[in-house]
This record gives structure tokens, sequence and C-alpha cells, in this order.
């Protein structure tokens, strides 16, 4: 190999950097965020495991068949009846975008940008409609 | 191979990292494009499309234009292009680059860009010129490189490059078909809505692709010891004086039905972008195009006559002048008039002008740099290799 | 470079290429788009198949929504066409930017030159026409030219025949606004969110409808939402019972629409560009 002394060490400085994050963190005790859940509510509409790993699935789906398909039949939770819809249905009893839907994404360092254009509720008055 | 554009005199560093400077230039205006919206662009609720989509309309022909350099030597194995040949595929390359990055920065999502590969709409032309245009790209990679590296090696191209070489002509015609078709399939624009569009296109391309070749030609015989050949530029002229005539043919036809057959629609655009079009209601007249259309025109002709009389006088500063001068011109009717135009009158007959921004001109300078990089960074390979070719055999 | 590795190149080349085509192709194979029911024909899936006006004989299939705005009733009512403007614009948070480069417009009014450019047949107006102001909104045509261009299927027709908008998809190249004839298309230049001088573009959010994000194309929804519920658009609720404007099933024979259509002359704005419009004027 031509120039295998610069290659090498180059090599392994980059490879060092890149795992830097790995081992900086290494054996460190980090704690899951707590979510706030909704106050008088105990389902939602799917199992809890499902929402925790694919709600974004989920909410593309009802975007494509609420919006592409016309299919805007309402969904069933604990009894009662919710709009396929994030601002009007989800947010109806995970009224705090901040304590819910921000303080899982933060952690994750996630980003989406529903919030672009979708209308979070005013914390309180959501609240007081939900109790 | 690529380390040929490594090794330069000063005048090619100062270029290139002028160059560089300017595209600086662009991705701090874009930042700032991007910050904001395509609200920092003069583009409105009227003219919803600017400069960008202008310039990209222009240099699809740019890069179709390649096509007269190939297809003598390819085709007809015309020798007297061998040398050129490789220009016009990598002038091509440039010019299809920086069609891409118009067409980034003109897109209001540039992030969900992807989203006409994953929603593929057959229906829409847009979808085809996204097809066309990388393949354009992709066949004039292939074939350029490729051909180019054989000769470094000194042995003939490859066989299996030939099919690439023989689609790579047609589908050149093919790239710029589909960008007329992008306006000309359009109901209630009249000024688009026309089925010269595509010829027109093609005949302005033929003589803007070789035109800019020629000028950085005779610029490179001049700077270096790299000369295409008095034969070769003589058939150039020949191909940009018959191209560039034929673009007027094809304009000269569009202005006769207008005013012929004086349909109001028809006639609007022309009105607006040679002679200024007056408002309904206020009588106000708006016309801050029409000293860049006469100019156009007057650039065009002039430049077609000169370069005629340069072959003829065997001038090269008058070649250049001429071929710049229908270059200027072909931009302004394409690169301005055509796809500004269209936008007026809007559907309610109602009229806005167009004024590019700053932070749009900024852009605009940093694309070009950036394709005038990528030329210059692939001429001065080909031209190394030519040379030193020459000086072995 | 030896012949090995160049085959590796060519390899992984020729594999990168299809990867990235293949999921394309095969959706563009496999996935059939909800596409709209057309006036005429069964068959209409394409909007480019169109032959004629509904001349394949076959009965009307689904839905076709469309409005009749009776312009004179309009001009007898000062006022009620801001009122309508008001409810939609309200309603569906559209910007107000305060300068017409950024203008957001779903519903609007226009002289009868402006809203019916070339049918100024006549040498002389008669003095209401050249008076009255004109509603002018998406037309929701039956062969819509910017479902045609729109590079994502982000604008297409739904079963009921509107012309819907997917936010979402959107990428913001504004082919839809080059190709409508109607000008009907507005685009977000700069975020409808913001404020200038401590005046927010949309005076008051409604929590019941999204905005929108900067580059992305907008227009008039017919209401979707609210027709699928059985309501009737905003803009028609807001004319009361004035009748100024009608909204209805085309399709369906007995409906108020179709029954008006009978009953009145009206006319279509540029109905010779071939788009099929579903709004019709009486003047």
């Amino acid at each position: 190999m031509y120039d295998g002394g610069k290659i090498i060490p180059g090599l392994i400085i980059f490879v060092g950097l890149m795992l830097f994050a790995i081992f900086n963190n290494a054996g460190k005790k980090i704690e899951a965020p707590k979510v706030e859940k909704p106050v008088g509510y105990k389902e939602c509409v799917k199992p809890v495991q499902y929402m925790k790993e694919s709600h974004m699935d989920l909410l593309n789906i009802w975007r494509d068949e609420v919006i592409r398909e016309g299919k805007r039949e309402p969904v069933e939770a604990g009894g009662a009846m919710y709009e396929k819809s994030l601002q009007n249905g989800c947010m109806h009893c995970h009224t705090s975008k901040k304590k819910f839907c921000d303080t899982c994404h933060e952690f994750a360092s996630v980003y989406p940008y529903c919030w672009d254009c979708h209308v979070a509720p005013q914390e309180d008055v959501a609240l007081k409609e939900a109790r | 191979m690529l380390e040929k554009s490594l090794k330069g005199n000063l005048g090619y560093w100062a270029w290139v990292l002028f160059l560089l400077g300017i595209i600086g230039v662009g991705v701090i205006c874009y930042i700032v494009q991007y910050n904001y919206g395509l609200g920092a662009t003069g583009m409105s609720r009227d003219v919803t499309w600017g400069i960008y989509i202008s310039q990209f309309t222009f240099l699809v022909g740019v890069a179709a234009g390649g096509l007269m350099l190939v297809l003598p030597y390819y085709l007809h194995h015309y020798k007297d292009f061998a040398r050129i040949t490789i220009l016009g595929e990598f002038m091509a390359i440039a010019s299809v680059a920086m069609c891409m990055l118009f067409i980034m920065a003109d897109l209001g999502q540039p992030m969900r860009a992807l989203n006409v590969v994953l929603h593929p709409t057959p229906n829409s032309m847009l979808f085809y010129d996204m097809i066309v245009l990388s393949g354009y790209l992709f066949l004039n990679v292939v074939c350029g490189w490729v051909v180019l590296h054989s000769e470094y090696k000194g042995i003939k191209y490859p066989n299996w490059v030939k099919p690439f070489i023989y689609i790579s002509i047609p589908w050149a015609v093919s790239i710029h078909t589909v960008t007329a078709f992008l306006y000309c399939g359009l109901p209630g624009r009249h000024f688009w809505l026309t089925a010269i569009l595509a010829p027109r296109f093609l005949a302005s391309a033929f003589a803007a692709g070789p035109c800019l070749l020629m000028v950085i030609a005779l610029i490179m015989k001049r700077t270096t010891k790299f000369d295409i050949g008095r034969v070769a530029q003589d058939k150039l002229v020949t191909i940009i004086g018959y191209a560039a005539l034929l673009n007027f043919f094809f304009l000269g036809c569009e202005i006769f039905v207008a005013y012929y057959s004086t349909i109001p629609g028809h006639m609007h655009t022309l009105d607006y972008l040679y002679f200024g079009l007056a408002d309904h209601a206020t009588g106000q007249v708006y016309n801050n195009l029409v000293p860049f259309m006469l100019s156009s025109v007057v650039m065009g002709f002039a430049g077609i006559g000169l370069i005629f009389v340069s072959r003829y006088l065997k001038s090269d500063p008058l070649l250049a002048l001429s071929c710049l001068l229908i270059f200027v011109s072909f931009w302004i009717d394409k690169g301005l008039g055509l796809v500004l135009g269209g936008f007026v009158p809007n559907g309610l007959e109602q009229i806005t002008e167009y004024v590019p921004t700053f932070v749009e001109l900024g852009i605009t300078a940093g694309v070009w740099a950036t394709g005038f990089f990528i030329i210059t960074v692939l001429y001065k390979i080909a031209i190394s290799v030519k040379l030193e070719n020459e000086k072995t055999a | 470079m030896d012949s090995s590795r160049r085959k590796f190149l060519k390899i992984a080349g020729i594999t990168a290429v299809a990867g990235i085509g293949a999921p394309s192709a095969l959706n563009m194979l496999m996935k059939q788009e909800v596409q709209a029911s057309s006036a005429g024909d069964g068959h209409g899936a394409q909007p480019a198949a169109h032959g004629g006006e509904g001349g394949h004989g076959a009965a009307p299939v689904g839905k076709r929504y469309g409005m009749v705005i009776d312009a004179v009733k309009f001009h007898e009512n000062p006022g009620m066409a801001e009122k309508c403007i008001e409810a939609c614009h309200s309603y569906y948070n559209v910007p107000d930017f305060g300068n017409k480069k950024d203008e957001i417009k779903w519903l609007w009014q226009v002289p009868f030159t402006n809203a019916f450019p070339g049918d100024e047949s006549h040498y002389k107006k008669d003095d209401r026409t050249h008076a009255m102001q004109f509603m002018v909104l998406c037309n929701h045509c039956d062969n819509p030219p910017c479902v045609r261009a729109c590079p994502t299927k982000a604008t297409f027709k739904n079963a009921d025949g509107m012309v819907m908008m997917d936010f979402h998809r959107c990428i913001g190249c504004r082919f839809c606004m080059a190709a409508c004839p109607y000008g009907a298309r507005s685009f977000n230049w700069r975020d409808p969110r913001g404020s200038k001088d401590g005046v927010p573009f949309i005076k008051k959010v409604n929590p019941e409808f999204p905005t929108r994000m900067r580059g992305v194309v907008e227009k008039c929804s017919f209401c979707d939402l609210r027709v699928k519920r059985g309501l009737i658009p905003l803009c028609v609720e807001a004319t009361g019972d004035s009748k100024a404007m009608v909204f209805g099933d085309l399709n369906d024979p007995n409906s108020e629409i179709s029954q008006v259509l009978k009953a009145r002359f009206t006319i279509q704005r540029k109905p010779s560009l071939g788009t099929m419009p579903s709004v019709f004027y009486i003047i």
C-alpha cells in the first residue's frame, strides 16, 4: 500500500472520532423521559406499546386515509369515538403538546414538523374542556 | 486522471478561487432564502416562476446543444470534431448540474424533493423531466469519462460505451423537448401554448450551446496550447449560424400567427415583451422587459451577420464577439423573456411585473459559478490529457 | 484499475441504479391512487382520457359537486361577498400579509373583464355587468390542468370530484400555479405564522384547521370536510337564504343545483379550454 503510514493512523483517528459518542456515554445510567398521561382517560385508540413505537406511522396512515381517500369515519377508544385527526383527535385527550409530545421528542432528539401547520391546543382551555 | 485538475498556473488557480468565492456568496444567499422562504425572491402570486426556472430552461438548451458537437463525430465519423466532442459532453454535464441546482433553489420545500420519486406521477411532465435530465447526466458522465480515460491510457474506447453514446444523441433532443412540454401543454397560457415551442427551444439550443463552447475554446486557444483547429471552428460557425437563423424564423412564425390572427390572448405577451402592455383598467403601460427583448433581437441578428464575416476574415476576436452576442441574445430570449413573459398577463388578465431581488441574483450567480467551476475542472482534465497524448504521439 | 475492482464497481453501480429505480417503478404499477369519478364517462380515471362532456353515454357515476354563483344577488346585496370571504378565510387560517406580492386568497372578487377575459363580446357592456363584481375561487374542474401538472399527486381529484391539496406532500414547485388558467392558487412565499410590526398575519388562529407552512401551495377546498359531514361550504352558508350561492351534486338530476342550472342561463369561466369548471355564474 502506498502511504500506509498516513492512511492507517488517519483511519484510526477517524473511527475513534466517530465512536466517541458511544464511548463517552457507555455505562452511564440515563433516565427515560416521563410524559404526562391524559387525565380521566384510560384507553388509547391502539395498545400503548403500539402507540409508543408506531404513533408516527399511524398518523401517516390517518393522514392519507383522511385527505386522500376520504375515509373520515371516527375511531373508537374506551367506548368513546374520536376524529382521525392529530389536532382534533389525539390532542383532545393529550391536551399538552409540551408535556406529552415534546418531552419525548426532545429526549430522542427528533423534531417532526407537525406543529409547523397543526395548531397545538391552548393547554389550560383544553384541559378544562377535557375534564 | 482527476489529479490533472490539481496542476495549474497562477491564472488557473486565481480563476478557480474567484469561482469558489462566488459560490460562497451563492451559498450565503441560499441560506437567507431557505430561512425566510421563497418570498426572499421577486416572485409573486402572479409571476410564480422567476429567474431560477428561466435559467433552468436556458441551461437545458445549453446541455442539449452539446449534441451538435457529439453527433458529427460519433454518427458521421467527422474526424475534425475529435478534439471537441469531449468538450461538448463535459459542457452538458456542467449544464445539467446547473439545471438541477436551479430546480432545487426554486422548490418551496426542497427537503421533500424526493417526493417526485416516492410518488411517481406519469401524467406530470416534471416527472419525465426528472428522468430525462438525470439520464442525460448519467450518459454524459459515462461516455465522457470513459472515452477520455481510454485516451489517457492510449487505447480506443471500449465497445460497451458505444450504445450509451448512441442513446445519448436522441436523449439530448428529448431533454429539451420535455422541457418545452412543461410549458406548451398548459391551457390558458397563450404565449407558451404553441406546437413550435419544442422546435424553437432546440434551434436556440443548437446555437447557444456551441456558442458557449466556441467562446471557451477561443479563450483556451490564447491561454493554453489547446487549439480546436480552423476546420472545426468553421464547421461550428455553420452550425451556429443556421441554428440561430432557424430560431429567428420560428420567432417570426409566432409573431405572424399572433398579429395576423389578432387574437388578443396571442398578442398580449408579445406586446408585453416587445412593445409594452397597457392595463385594461388603469391604462398604465408595463414594459420592463422591452429593452432586454429588443436588444436580444438586435444582438442576435448582429451576431449572425458577424459570425459569417468572421469566418471570411478568419478573425478569432470577431468570432468570439459574434458567439458572445448570439449567446447573450438567446439567454435573454429564453433565459428571461420566455418564462417571465408567460405570466404576463395572468389568468385574470391582470399585469404584475417581476424584478429579481439581490438574494435571488446571488443564488443565480452562485449556481452559474458552480457550473463554470465544473466546466473548468473537467476541461482542465480533458485538455491536459489531450495535450499530453499529442506530445507522446 | 485492475479488472476485479472494475467489475465490482460496475456491478455496484448497476445495483444502485436498480435499487433506486425499482421501488418507484413497482409503486407505479401496483398502487392505484384514488382517482376521481368524472361527470360523464364511467372510465374517466385519467384526466387526460376525456373525450367530450360525458359523451360516452354511461350514466354519471359518483358525485360531482358544483356551485352556482348569482352575481346579480351579490350586486344587490352589498357586503354579502365580504361576509363570505371572511367566513372562508377566517376558518381556514388564510393569512393576510398586507401586500400583493405575498398575497394568499381562496375566494375573492374581480370585475367581469378579469373573471371572463376574452368574453367581452359586446363593444359596449350594459352598466350593470360593468359595475358588478364576480366571486372567483377554485373551479374544481372536472378535467383539472393542475392535477395533470403536479409531479407528486399533492394536488388530486377526490371521489367527490373536488380538487384537493395535500399540504404534507407538496414540494412547492408551483407547476400547478402555472397550469391553473383561473389564478385560483396561492403560494406561501413566507411563514404564514409570522407577524409584521406586532400584527400576526393570521389574526386569530382557528384551532379546528391547521395553518400552512411556508413553501406549499394552497387554494379553496370546496369545504370538503364540511361537505363530508353533510354541511354546505362556509361561503354558501354565509349567503343565508338569499340563494346567491347554490351548492350541490351536479350528477344528481334532482339536486337544487341541477334544478337551477336547468332553469337559468349560466356561464362558466374559460369553457373553451376544456377544463370543465364546476362553478357556474348567473349574470
